[in-house]
């Protein structure tokens, strides 16, 4: 069965982007889930294929392989019906350890940053050109606002919020909606037994209110939604003093 | 991959032990989690956590939890044959395979329960007279042995699969489960409920009732004097009409209730109206799959009624021949510790069995919670010993304060069990506070 609507999941392994790919099928969309780890993949890909019925194809994607977007992207060109596009790669070392050895702060940029770059740009002619699709980028509360504990990655996804912002201001034009996501607390394998935690969401109920905001065309979201009031206030502290603090 | 420190406990909480945890999501990463060394007290598998015991916990040791290996793998429509991750739970299964026409032949109270769970204690259901217990519809199994080794084991590899039906997780980490799904005509069963005024009566009407394909009675375990045993009888047949798809899981206990909300007059209140909700002469129903087998589910974290405390559920079988006495025993002690809380059930099982250590035997199942306070060990202990004489058993998955050598008179086929451990994990590389509470490592 082929759909009108096809989701390409990029960095489909995260627990995220798996509950992602199964409701977005539940909702009657085909998926490519893109990623490294395809002989896992192919795994996500049976189980959603046998409880969707939907078409579900595995695609190996690596987002510091620059190099291979393009070729990835000219093949995406002849897909046929409404392409919509899902990034959820990114890699969060511990800060301590990117003190240690910056280099590991590069990569983090890289792969959160740049390989988002490299791939959503050469995504967006063809987007336009189809003048039709969604594309949902996920960020973090972390770019926000540069803290202590995680500003390499916070400064990444910070990055990856103007890029998006831009991107919607330039697909819009041709028809094309983009969505910023920014998560607060989920239960997924970067934050598994991490102290500290609160109201932390399922990877299902993230997924459920990024498929629903992205209908409504909504442009910045947090999810949960009250991570909007928690960020409000975090980012309404005055310099002076947030410089002090170790939140 | 990285290790979390966790507080775990069962279903029935109580004391938390102190484990370090890993929650992997990838198939690669689970078999490499397993193969990491471990120390003393080993590495314990752990699902859904719906056992109520400590058989999933694993204090100053560590945990592999599985459930992010949550993937159907594949399905036969031909044979029914479904393929699934260990992770994947029942409630999935219903949700997914329930619009086709097909169903988990065997399940266990809860839909939140893992199938690598229900391997691991060979689960049954209100059907197994009829249609025995789950690991008797599993034809085959990925296994991760202690050692690492890889096998595929059937229910014709004997010795290994007996020692991993119904084997608390002790023989390897299962990454894949293949079995037979059953046929149903419809959303849902009819239902029959009938009222049974004392214990005599409940086991006539039982006994009626054999030939149903589902059968549970919910007791009343406070009640007493000439109303001791009474009860519902709940009989049911699928059904081929089509019943509307019940809208989804509703309620949340929202925090821990304080110890007092249960009580002896609060849990007769409520059983008395449980009772008279079903009138004199009977009635029958048109009942959806979800609402018939997981009626509990409906309220997410009931176990949270009980406060922090928590509570410990007991279950026995006793045979046939024993068991009418056995249970006015154990009826009798139980309503006048005015301990019982709300309903306990009461079913008839059969000898369908899969493994060494599988709970049933054909007789009278009875299932009740007692909320965890002093003393709950002395009553856990007069009931067990009722259990033993009549020359039953309890069931591992509610177990939390059984002894060793108890146990080991309860199952004449540990040594059955022993024999295949001895050979594949001579080290005792998987343990839990279960493990060595009844000294599942030891020679018989």
């Amino acid at each position: 069965m082929s759909g009108a609507e096809t989701w390409l999941i990029l960095g489909a392994s995260s627990a995220i982007a798996r509950a992602f790919a199964r409701e977005a099928a539940a909702r009657g969309a085909d998926v490519i889930l893109a990623g490294r780890d395809t002989e896992d993949l192919a795994r996500t890909a049976a189980d959603i294929g046998i409880a969707s019925g939907r078409t579900t194809t595995v695609q190996p994607f690596d987002a510091l392989d620059f190099s291979s977007h393009a070729a990835l992207a000219d093949r995406l060109a002849a897909l046929p019906g409404v392409l919509n596009v899902a990034l959820l790669f990114g890699t969060m070392p511990e800060q301590a350890a990117m003190d240690e050895y910056p280099d590991l702060a590069l990569t983090c940029i890289a792969s959160t940053f740049s390989g988002a770059v490299s791939i959503l740009h050469r995504l967006a002619p063809l987007l336009e050109a189809r003048r039709d699709g969604v594309v949902i980028g996920f960020g973090s509360v972390a770019g926000d606002r540069g803290r202590l504990k995680n500003y390499v990655y916070g400064a990444a996804k910070s990055g990856l919020h103007t890029y998006l912002s831009g991107l919607r201001n330039r697909l819009g034009r041709a028809g094309v909606h983009v969505m910023t996501v920014k998560p607060g607390f989920v239960d997924t394998a970067m934050t598994f037994g991490q102290p500290g935690l609160f109201l932390v969401a399922s990877p299902e109920a993230v997924a459920r209110a990024c498929l629903d905001a992205a209908a409504r065309r909504k442009n910045v979201i947090y999810v949960p939604w009250f991570w909007l009031g928690i960020m409000t206030v975090i980012r309404v502290i005055p310099e002076r003093i947030f410089k002090r603090l170790s939140i | 991959m990285p290790k979390a420190s966790l507080r775990l406990t069962g279903w029935g909480r109580g004391p938390a032990s102190a484990c370090e945890a890993v929650r992997p999501e990838r198939f690669t990463d689970a078999v490499a989690a397993f193969g990491e060394p471990v120390g003393p007290h080993g590495l314990c598998l752990r699902g859904a956590a719906r056992s109520y015991g400590d058989c999933a916990t694993n204090g100053a040791g560590d945990a592999l939890m599985t459930t992010r290996l949550d993937r159907i793998l594949a399905f036969d429509a031909a044979t029914g044959i479904v393929q699934v991750e260990p992770g994947v739970d029942f409630h999935r299964l219903l949700q997914v395979f329930l619009p086709r026409g097909f169903l988990v032949p065997v399940t266990p109270g809860t839909a939140f329960a893992t199938i690598g769970g229900a391997v691991a204690h060979d689960v049954h259901g209100k059907n197994h007279e009829h249609d025995g217990s789950f690991c008797q519809h599993v034809t085959e199994l990925d296994l991760v042995l202690p050692d690492g080794s890889v096998r595929t084991v059937t229910p014709e590899d004997t010795r290994l699969f007996r020692a991993t039906a119904g084997g608390m997780g002790m023989t390897g980490l299962i990454m894949r489960v293949a079995f037979r799904m059953m046929h149903v005509p419809g959303g849902g069963v009819t239902v029959r409920e009938q009222r049974a005024n004392d214990l005599e009566a409940f086991l006539t009407a039982m006994a009626d009732g054999a030939d149903a394909t589902y059968s549970v009675g919910w007791i009343d375990g406070a009640a007493h004097g000439t109303r001791l045993g009474r009860g519902i009888l709940e009989t049911a047949e699928p059904a081929d009409s089509e019943i509307s798809r019940h809208r989804s899981l509703s309620a949340r206990v929202p925090f821990d209730f304080p110890g007092m909300a249960l009580n002896p007059v609060s849990v007769a209140v409520f059983n008395e109206a449980y009772f008279r909700r079903v009138p004199q002469a009977g009635r029958i129903r048109p009942v959806t799959w979800q609402k018939f087998l997981y009626p509990l589910d409906a309220i997410h974290e009931w176990n949270r009624f009980y406060g922090r405390r928590g509570f410990i559920q007991f279950q026995c079988v006793v045979p046939f021949e024993t068991g009418p006495a056995a249970l006015r025993d154990l009826l009798e002690v139980i309503s006048a510790s005015h301990r019982a809380s709300f309903l306990a059930v009461l079913k008839r099982m059969g000898a369908g069995r899969a493994g060494y250590l599988s709970f049933p035997m054909p007789g009278y199942t009875l299932a009740l919670d007692f909320p965890r306070r002093a003393g709950i060990e002395e009553l856990y202990r007069r009931l067990t010993a009722i259990t033993l004489d009549a020359g039953g058993r309890v069931y591992l998955a509610k177990d939390a304060l059984l002894d060793a050598l108890t146990f080991r008179r309860m199952y004449p086929e540990f040594a059955g069990f022993s024999e295949v451990l001895a050979k594949i994990d001579p080290a005792s590389r998987l343990q839990s506070d279960m493990s060595r509470r009844l000294r599942l490592h030891d020679v018989p």
